[in-house]
């Protein structure tokens, strides 16, 4: 580590027998963060029954929708698999980012989140290395995903690179709502709280959107509030990309929402964070 | 209340009060711009911290000074504003009133230096539930920036010590209350801390696991650890606090030594229950030898026991025992029964400890 070193200068009487300089630098905020990142990494790999349990429901909704309502579902562009897979890997990685606020809770509740808090690290690395390894777990859920669509039919009908530009963005949009998620987990007062407070509005998000069936088909009010949804202007961009087709604006649009989402959700987060105002 | 503005200079506060250098609050303010007490041999100083949370006020202007190498034992019952103290010492909070400085250095404004000189056990045990007690052990070494070889050579020397050497690998879901709270513990202390503040470290332990605790701070306390200890047991607080302050809804209402504080509140009790109501008078007389000079016996005619403070509780029983036969009185039963904190406040300020509630 070559990271500069500041010491503190006070105005108060001399410190006392320790000299103690604090470590600072962007080197020591990577240390931090990837400290904080393989606590939760060692802790994944060695409970899978999370990581198994993310992934049983969106291999039930593939099953679900594909074989049980595909039938009776018209879409334009004919395959509801080609049209419906895209739509659930974005609700799953989408699901996915609700680990993060369910894992906060779940540090704050039992007080991990005070010890962390009165260590000399970056404050901030407590929330990077936990939504980022919540992003490594999103990564894991999605090739599994990607696995199940190719087993009922799915296909990337557009080539290895729209593939890959659609699967960053599946899981760039779900990183920016970790951030959501990690508002939503430090900002409730128990593990259940952060639960439902997760889930509650994913649903809607994701059922009133293009996912599941075409706006088109919805009551015209419910179709106005479907095409603003982010949701649905993401899951259309990668959709058009897995089949080879052009994503047009949605593209520009998606990214937008994902940056933004970031940037504003992860300055209130660590500024909730760091408040030292509550009890 | 006296949230001077002026930095502390490194003045000694005239020793005064012999060995213990604790201020009251409500002492009269120094004529400002005073610094408060301080120097290298006060590692801690607050004055009047004050912080209240919406309409509660947790502390209305809390003073207190802990010497190097010694122990502080902050005495309260629940909801008092003892975790609240340690939450603003140790940066977790910022105070609406007043200031502190651990080792010089403003907890409020600069928070991290503080963090690099402390170590925090809070009332629960913080401690990763999915990783081994190694782990738990090196993540927070990694954390406090220790290089990597000497977190891990920390982390074994600390479980060799907190005997977890055995349970090292395991996960601590595994672990016993009294093992995570001795985990707990070594991860405040692997920074190597000038100051160990722990909050109320045996709460929730059964006796045993009580009693390993007490030595084990005991053990950090001989090697010259700076610590606040916050309890809500008396007995612990004679047992390991070199000084004590008693708070109570948010004020110091007392302090001094251990000593003191049993001068003050008289210290164990002879509680000697007779056959007959008329030998209740005669008590006292024939304990004279035993008793604190100039304190009161308590007598319950109804249950026929006088209860009277005594000076010391060693051989106290027998010494009872042959005073009483000596007098010609039949004792039925003769106990000693020890202060408790409701005793203290009692004492101090007639009503007793008080169930405030969640302790913040």
């Amino acid at each position: 580590m070559t990271a500069a070193t500041t010491s503190v200068t006070t105005t108060a009487p001399p410190p006392g027998p320790i000299s103690r300089p604090v470590a600072s630098g962007p080197a020591w905020l990577a240390r931090d963060c990837w400290t904080e990142a393989t606590r939760h990494l060692i802790a994944t790999v060695r409970n899978p029954d999370l990581l198994v349990f993310a992934t049983i429901q969106p291999i039930m909704f593939v099953v679900l929708f594909v074989y049980v309502f595909g039938g009776a579902i018209v879409v334009p562009g004919g395959s509801y698999v080609q049209f419906v897979v895209p739509g659930i890997f974005a609700q799953t990685v989408l699901f996915g980012s609700a680990f993060t606020g369910i894992g906060i809770a779940e540090d704050m509740s039992k007080g991990f989140i005070d010890r962390l808090r009165s260590l000399p690290m970056y404050p901030s690395a407590v929330l990077i290395g936990r939504t980022l390894s919540d992003l490594v777990r999103n990564i894991f859920t999605f090739l599994i995903m990607l696995a199940v669509g190719f087993a009922v039919g799915f296909r990337l009908e557009g080539g290895v690179v729209d593939a890959a530009v659609a699967s960053l963005l599946l899981l760039g949009f779900a990183y920016a709502f970790s951030w959501v998620q990690a508002l939503l987990g430090l900002s409730v007062k128990s593990v259940e709280a952060a639960n439902s407070a997760g889930f509650v509005w994913m649903f809607p998000m994701t059922f009133v959107s293009s996912a599941f069936v075409a706006t088109g088909s919805m009551p015209g009010w419910l179709q106005a509030v479907a095409d603003v949804n982010p949701f649905t202007i993401v899951t259309n961009a990668v959709r058009a990309l897995y089949n080879g087709q052009d994503p047009g604006a949605d593209l520009w649009y998606s990214i937008a929402w994902a940056a933004g989402i970031t940037v504003v959700f992860a300055a209130l987060a660590a500024r909730r964070f760091a408040s030292r105002s509550r009890g | 209340m006296n949230p001077t503005p002026s930095p502390p200079p490194a003045v000694t506060e005239p020793a005064t009060e012999g060995r213990h250098a604790l201020r009251a609050a409500g002492e009269p303010a120094r004529s400002s711009p005073a610094p408060p007490a301080s120097g290298p041999d006060v590692a801690v100083v607050a004055e009047g911290l004050v912080k209240r949370f919406g309409a509660t006020e947790a502390l209305r202007g809390v003073d207190l000074e802990i010497r190097r190498g010694t122990v502080l034992g902050v005495l309260g019952p629940n909801g008092a504003g003892k975790t609240t103290a340690v939450r603003i010492l140790t940066t977790l909070l910022r105070a609406d009133g007043g200031r502190a400085w651990i080792d010089g250095i403003d907890v409020a404004t600069h928070p991290r230096a503080v963090r690099a000189r402390i170590g925090l056990t809070g009332q629960y045990a913080a401690v990763d539930e999915r990783l081994t007690g190694f782990e738990n052990l090196r993540l927070v070494g990694r954390l406090f920036h220790l290089p990597n070889g000497e977190s891990k050579e920390r982390a074994r020397a600390l479980l060799d010590r907190f005997d977890l050497a055995d349970a090292a690998g395991r996960p601590v879901k595994g672990y016993s209350g009294g093992m995570r709270r001795r985990l707990d513990i070594a991860m405040s202390l692997i920074g190597r801390p000038s100051i160990l503040f722990l909050d109320e470290p045996t709460t929730g332990l059964d006796p045993r696991s009580r009693l390993d605790m007490w030595s084990l701070i005991e053990g950090l306390v001989a090697e010259g650890t700076t610590t606040l200890l916050t309890t809500q047991y008396l007995e612990e607080a004679e047992r390991l606090a070199d000084d004590i302050v008693v708070i109570d809804h948010g004020r110091v209402i007392e302090h001094g030594t251990p000593a003191e504080l049993k001068r003050r509140i008289g210290g164990e009790r002879v509680a000697v229950t007779v056959g007959r109501p008329p030998e209740l008078a005669l008590v006292p007389g024939a304990l004279g030898s035993v008793l604190t000079p100039g304190a009161e016996p308590v007598v319950d005619e109804e249950a026929l026991t006088v209860e009277i403070p005594v000076a010391g509780s060693d051989g106290v029983v027998p010494a009872v025992v042959r005073l009483l036969d000596a007098a010609g009185i039949e004792a039925h039963d003769v106990a000693v029964r020890r202060p408790t904190l409701d005793d203290v406040f009692l004492e101090l300020t007639g009503h007793a400890a008080e169930d405030g509630g969640d302790d913040r």
